[in-house]
């Protein structure tokens, strides 16, 4: 195959950039992907990750930037010369060719002598053997998806690209392909870059997850670390839910920053903040707030507030509570005692936390909450 | 019918339903079939058997434009061998067009397709313009423009391109003028199937090592082949049938088995039933084509 470069190792972007006219899709993007890793580019739509994701492949060129594999530039070069292949949302199989002949046409354009028992063993890994001589407009959504992983994996990129690979799929199916694709990414040891604007899926799945708003990555790391400690409010409030107030930070105790939030105190610890002085994000996790009828004594982090509606989920009893700063904040409680509080809409509850499980993020308008 | 009334319900829905719903339903697909049927019987079936039956008429003896009504298979024998090279000229003349027309017609289509933008709405409006004049003035105004006078033949003649010094009232006016007539029915079509086709269809080509030329042939090109198979039946159909080309364009002698047929209905005295034979074997001929021709390339998955 004239013009193919086989590149081995982390996939690097380097100052990519993309713009459409006046519009930047992409802005100015640094980001290493450690070989054999499932990576997830997170984002609400528009926000440039599917660009970006187009860049790797060479569906689109940028506009400044480098783009690598290892120690290869891949800057410029085709789609059909680089070793990385997508699974297209909604799967772009070719309509007129066999599932077989769909999952062989990468290994027969490289001239694959092995093509055939290369087909043959994808298939079975994505256990569409027995319907290998339908034409894809016999089969269901969730096979099609499974054709269109076979098709890319058969040609063992060094890195496979996912454009919203479940997007199309009902609920209960797309659990099902994300247990499946986490069970073959492990199997097949390669680089995952799965693009998605499906919060939960890109937890589930991915190793390391990077949040994308306008055009750049706001935040990147594990699922966990980013939902425990968000280091903005576009990241706070895009994964998972959040109980924020603006707050303005008055000084410190010991290790805390102390700040005022519409007249109550509340304390965050130093490491937690992004902010150390003025204006501050203030933040909790619904989960981390402890709802009470009395106020508990000691902790210091407490507030009161009114309860809007309580709702019995099984596990866990969520509240919507109504805060002195006019925000509604929610929190869930495990359903851990044989007899919960009850609780009634109108019903005055005192809210506590442990200070070490809030965050504070700039309050930074420059990025528009979702 | 039957399967107009099974394409309304599950079958095993609709024997578990009560029956007047079903004949309700199988009542209204009748009458709302019949208008069409009605058409089809007095304007085409009639017709056609009219047709059949002329064309096994014999003449009267002395009596030029009388016929009896007989089986006469001499007008068929005289179809398929006085004929022949007429039959032969049409069928070459019609796929040269069709050929031709094919190659102006994929390009202009592809490019209306993925890379007209905003014009593209304005090349479609070119492509069905010529509609809005009639199809005979239209091949008038060929004639013109191809005549010795004209600036074709002019050039060409500079050029010491033109050997026999005409183009007009040559085989080339007429599958030039074929080629002209008939360019939308092949445009249309295709750029109909190629804009149908889902462009990520044909980056994954380039995603999986296919570059620009394999790309198009192995995934761009079969996917608008339901498109190439309606635009050439479109064109060669009435190609093959047309005289009003050879008529204003073509040479004197040498005609095509359209014009035989004119000649032979409207200025023949008596030439009604070859008339009819002739236009029976052409359809058939033509039936015969097609059949093997979308037996060979036809791809009913993507209809």
């Amino acid at each position: 195959m004239a013009g193919f470069r086989e590149a081995r190792g982390d996939l690097r972007l380097e100052g990519v950039t993309k713009a459409f006219g006046d519009f930047t899709a992409v802005d100015d993007i640094d980001l290493t992907v450690p070989r054999g890793s499932f990576f997830a580019l997170l984002g609400p739509s528009g926000c440039g990750k599917t660009t970006t994701l187009r860049m790797v492949a060479g569906l689109e060129q940028p506009t400044a930037g480098r783009v690598m594999i290892g120690d290869t530039d891949l800057t410029g070069s085709r789609p059909y010369e680089r070793p990385v292949n997508t699974v297209f949302q909604s799967y772009a199989l070719f309509p007129h060719l066999t599932i077989r002949d769909n999952v062989a046409f990468g290994p027969k354009r490289r001239k694959d002598k092995d093509a055939a028992r290369r087909t043959d063993e994808a298939l079975e890994l994505v256990q569409m053997t027995p319907l290998a001589g339908r034409k894809p407009a016999q089969l269901s959504g969730g096979q099609q998806q499974r054709v269109a992983l076979a098709r890319a994996l058969v040609n063992h990129p060094e890195v496979l690209l996912l454009d919203e690979p479940l997007g199309a799929l009902d609920l209960k199916l797309r659990r099902e392909m994300q247990v499946e694709l986490k069970r073959i990414q492990t199997e097949v040891g390669l680089t995952f870059i799965h693009v998605t604007h499906d919060q939960e899926e890109a937890m589930t799945m991915a190793d390391t997850v990077a949040v994308m708003n306008r055009g750049r990555i706001e935040q990147l790391g594990a699922p966990a670390s980013l939902y425990d400690l968000p280091r903005t409010r576009f990241v706070a409030n895009f994964l998972g839910q959040a109980n924020t107030g603006v707050g303005t930070i008055e000084g410190t105790d010991g290790d805390h920053l102390v700040a005022d939030v519409l007249g109550t105190k509340v304390r965050i610890l130093r490491s937690r903040s992004e902010v150390h002085e003025g204006q501050v994000l203030f933040g909790v996790r619904p989960e981390k707030v402890t709802v009470s009828r009395d106020q508990p004594a000691g902790v210091g982090n407490d507030v009161k507030g009114v309860v809007r509606d309580v709702s019995f989920l099984g596990v866990a009893t969520s509240y919507l509570v109504d805060m002195p700063s006019g925000a509604t904040w929610s929190c869930y409680e495990q359903n851990l005692d044989v007899d919960p509080i009850d609780l009634r809409p109108g019903d005055e509850v005192w809210l506590t936390w442990n200070p070490g499980h809030a965050f504070g993020v700039p309050v930074d308008d420059a990025v528009v909450p979702a | 019918m039957s399967g107009l009334a099974q394409v309304a319900g599950d079958p095993g829905v609709s024997r578990a339903a009560p029956a007047p719903e079903s004949t309700k339903r199988s009542r209204t697909a009748y009458l709302l079939l019949l208008p069409g049927a009605l058409w089809l019987g007095v304007f085409f079936v009639l017709p056609l058997v009219q047709l059949a039956s002329v064309s096994l008429q014999s003449r009267y003896p002395g009596f030029p434009g009388y016929y009896y009504r007989d089986v006469n298979v001499e007008n068929y024998v005289s179809a398929l061998t006085d004929y022949a090279p007429h039959f032969a000229r049409s069928f070459l003349y019609a796929g040269l067009a069709t050929l031709l027309a094919f190659v102006v017609a994929y390009p202009l289509a592809y490019a209306m397709a993925f890379k007209a933008g905003r014009w593209r709405n304005l090349m479609m409006i070119c492509v069905i313009a010529p509609f809005f004049t009639s199809f005979i003035l239209r091949t008038f105004a060929w004639s013109q423009i191809l005549a010795d006078e004209g600036w074709v033949a002019r050039t060409l003649d500079v050029l010491h391109l033109l050997p026999g010094g005409h183009i007009i009232n040559t085989p080339v006016a007429v599958v030039a003028g074929l080629t002209y007539n008939f360019l939308p029915f092949m445009v249309l079509p295709i750029y109909a199937s190629l804009e149908r086709a889902d462009p990520r269809v044909i980056e994954a080509g380039g995603d999986l090592y296919a570059n620009g030329f394999t790309t198009f042939r192995t995934v761009t090109l079969p996917m608008s082949m339901p498109g190439v198979l309606a635009g050439t039946l479109l064109t060669f159909i009435p190609a093959a049938g047309d005289f009003v080309n050879m008529e204003l364009l073509g040479p004197q002698r040498g005609k095509m088995v359209g014009n035989v047929i004119n000649d032979q209905f409207l200025a023949i005295p008596g030439g009604y039933p070859v008339a009819a034979a002739l236009s029976f074997t052409l359809m058939a001929a033509i039936l015969a084509m097609v059949f093997l021709y979308v037996r060979r390339f036809g791809t009913e998955e993507l209809v």
